[in-house]
């Protein structure tokens, strides 16, 4: 369930990067930040707010555990 | 001058740094300790470094010269959408790249696709198309150093000059430094050019009289539209999401993944990428679009009058007046220009080193080109058991050289703008590479005849476009010039940034082809041994 509240997540903030509804706006926000601009500042700190999540509750412990433990047959 | 100085001096202590990383290393002719530092970077060096790597010239000069014709749009086509794919492909595909490396010792993709699908010239050929792909990469570091020298000279230090220079500095370190080298210069020039955006920011907004008057002022003249997305179309930007997945697909990136010392060590970089991007691209693009309203640089108002010109007059304008004019209008130099006016001369002079730090970022490129040829080719073909590893190095630093004289012969005759440059070929092409490292990681069915398939219709596919752009000129601003439409339907045109395919840029058609190919060639074809699919998915399911 985690993680599939993970990836509903992502694709959603893939999603909301199309900010169609501030297309043609050009409002200052705090009188000098075009609004358009300020959205995509916000979505990156959203972005890394997701990071948190994903390396919090689905990181790939297993492959640290595979490389603690080494496989005896090497590549080709 | 006094700014050259400054910034002569940064290239001094850079080069030391790659020197001093020699002298660490000295004794330990070892490919692993010379290409991946053994696999021993601690987490900040690891972040920078990773960083670093990927902030190329266009990171400030492309993209507030892009901001300066094209407004704000700029930061959402490819800082945010970077700020969210290229974390997360480093957290699902960097990650088992690295923990590949460590259990069977891999140090560049090609090892690790010919031994997941048990392949050898299939493997030679990926590696000539990346290396093909890469070379774009590498010029643009020369041309954006030359570009650079140029401005903060004033003009004394000519185009060629500086960019020798750049390419020298950044050949030598890289050369006798290797990976431990260039990751320390890295992460030298990341804390630099973090720190160049805000005081940039701040020196520029003073000399202004603050951004609100400036911001104001824009929004009430006729260059509003660069304040909002107007005049760029929703799939032109929708287009540019895909862009992102070239970061992992790109060979440096991926070789840098295997430098970590732990695992753990990725968890700072996912979560921190997106907000470096922030530090550095928010000023670069907001300076970008400010700098139109300081109308008392010459050289502004100079690239307003030509940018005014080719929309006015460009469609009765021969193409190779109308590429005059977009030379003249290109804004690479913008950011340095607001410098010269605004900034004391020592300041321009430490900024300009900021700005420096940006477009030496070919580095890595240059070490994985290296690398991948030593590794893939060279140790490959039995260069290494029959001459030994310290040759194999040797080999490795004498490609280094070569190449980097290549680059820059290109460099000195290359018309296109570097952010032009980079995103046509590079980026486009290592996209739609992407589906080969998915598949091979993540799909237990895949093939090498898969990854063939998509490795032929990449090349074809940067080919035709490369081609394309140069036999049919670009169309002045406006209505794009339709080449392909069958029934009225509108399918392939050329646009005055590029070509379109459906209103899409390449990139996508590219990567969605490409995954097709991957899907359906490796449904139809042998796959791996079950032994050789074991040792990548183990008992757990996928």
């Amino acid at each position: 369930m985690k993680k599939i509240l993970l990836v509903v997540a992502v694709v959603a903030l893939y999603i909301l990067h199309q900010d169609i509804w501030f297309w043609r706006s050009s409002h200052l926000v705090f009188g000098f930040i075009p609004i358009g601009l300020f959205y995509q500042a916000c979505f990156s700190v959203a972005a890394s707010l997701l990071m948190w999540l994903l390396v919090t509750y689905a990181w790939p412990s297993h492959l640290e555990r595979e490389v603690e433990i080494p496989e005896e047959d090497a590549p080709r | 001058m006094i700014p050259a100085i400054v910034v002569f001096l940064y290239l001094a202590v850079v080069l030391y740094i790659g020197i001093f990383a020699f002298r660490r290393a000295s004794g330990r002719e070892k490919a692993e300790d010379y290409f991946l530092a053994s696999r021993s970077l601690g987490p900040f060096v690891f972040l920078f470094s990773l960083f670093g790597t990927n902030m190329t010239a266009f990171a400030i000069l492309g993209s507030s010269g892009h901001a300066f014709n094209n407004g704000i749009v700029t930061f959402g086509l490819m800082a945010s959408s970077s700020g969210l794919v290229i974390p997360l492909t480093i957290f699902l595909i960097g990650t088992r790249m690295w923990a590949l490396g460590k259990k069977y010792g891999f140090m560049t993709p090609v090892q690790m696709f010919r031994d997941r699908w048990e392949c050898t010239h299939i493997g030679t050929f990926i590696f000539a198309v990346q290396a093909v792909l890469l070379i774009p990469y590498i010029i643009i570091g020369i041309m954006g150093g030359g570009t650079t020298l140029y401005a903060i000279s004033g003009g004394v230090v000519p185009f060629w000059f500086g960019g020798a220079i750049v390419a020298m500095v950044v050949m030598s370190y890289v050369f006798f430094g290797g990976m431990r080298g260039t990751a320390w210069v890295n992460t030298f020039q990341t804390t630099l050019f973090l720190l160049f955006g805000a005081i940039a920011l701040i020196v520029i907004g003073a000399g202004m009289g603050g951004f609100s008057s400036a911001a104001e002022a824009l929004k009430s003249s006729p260059l509003a539209y660069l304040l909002s997305r107007e005049r760029i179309s929703p799939y032109y930007f929708f287009s540019y999401t895909f862009i992102p997945l070239s970061a992992i697909a790109f060979p440096h990136i991926l070789i840098f993944c295997l430098t970590a010392e732990k695992m753990k060590h990725f968890k700072k970089t996912v979560i921190f990428y997106p907000l470096c991007i922030l530090a550095i691209w928010l000023p670069c693009v907001f300076l970008g679009v400010m700098a139109n309203r300081v109308t008392e640089v010459p050289q502004i108002r100079a690239k307003q009058e030509a940018r005014r010109v080719l929309a006015t007059q460009g469609r009765n304008m021969a193409p190779e007046q109308r590429d005059e004019l977009r030379e003249k209008a290109a804004g690479d130099d913008v950011i340095m220009l607001l410098l010269q006016q605004y900034a004391p001369l020592w300041l321009a002079g430490l900024l300009g080193a900021g700005i420096m730090a940006a477009v030496m970022a070919s580095d890595s490129q240059i070490l994985a080109l290296s690398t991948m040829f030593t590794e893939d080719v060279f140790a490959f073909y039995g260069g290494k058991a029959r001459f030994g590893e310290a040759v194999q190095v040797m080999t490795g630093r004498i490609f280094i050289v070569l190449i980097t004289l290549f680059a820059y012969a290109i460099a000195l005759r290359a018309p296109e703008s570097i952010f032009e440059l980079a995103i046509q070929y590079g980026f486009s092409g290592f996209a739609a590479l992407s589906p080969l490292l998915v598949a091979a990681l993540f799909w237990k069915g895949s093939t090498k005849w898969g990854a063939l398939a998509v490795t032929v219709w990449v090349a074809i596919a940067v080919a035709f476009v490369a081609i394309l752009q140069a036999v049919v000129p670009a169309p002045a601003p406006g209505p794009s010039t339709i080449l392909w439409a069958p029934g009225g339907f509108e399918v392939l045109s050329r646009t005055p940034g590029g070509t379109a395919v459906l209103g899409f840029m390449p990139v996508v058609p590219m990567v969605l082809i490409s995954t097709l190919l991957m899907i359906v060639v490796s449904s139809m074809t042998k796959k791996p041994d079950a032994t050789t699919v074991a040792r990548y998915f183990g008992g757990r399911d996928r």
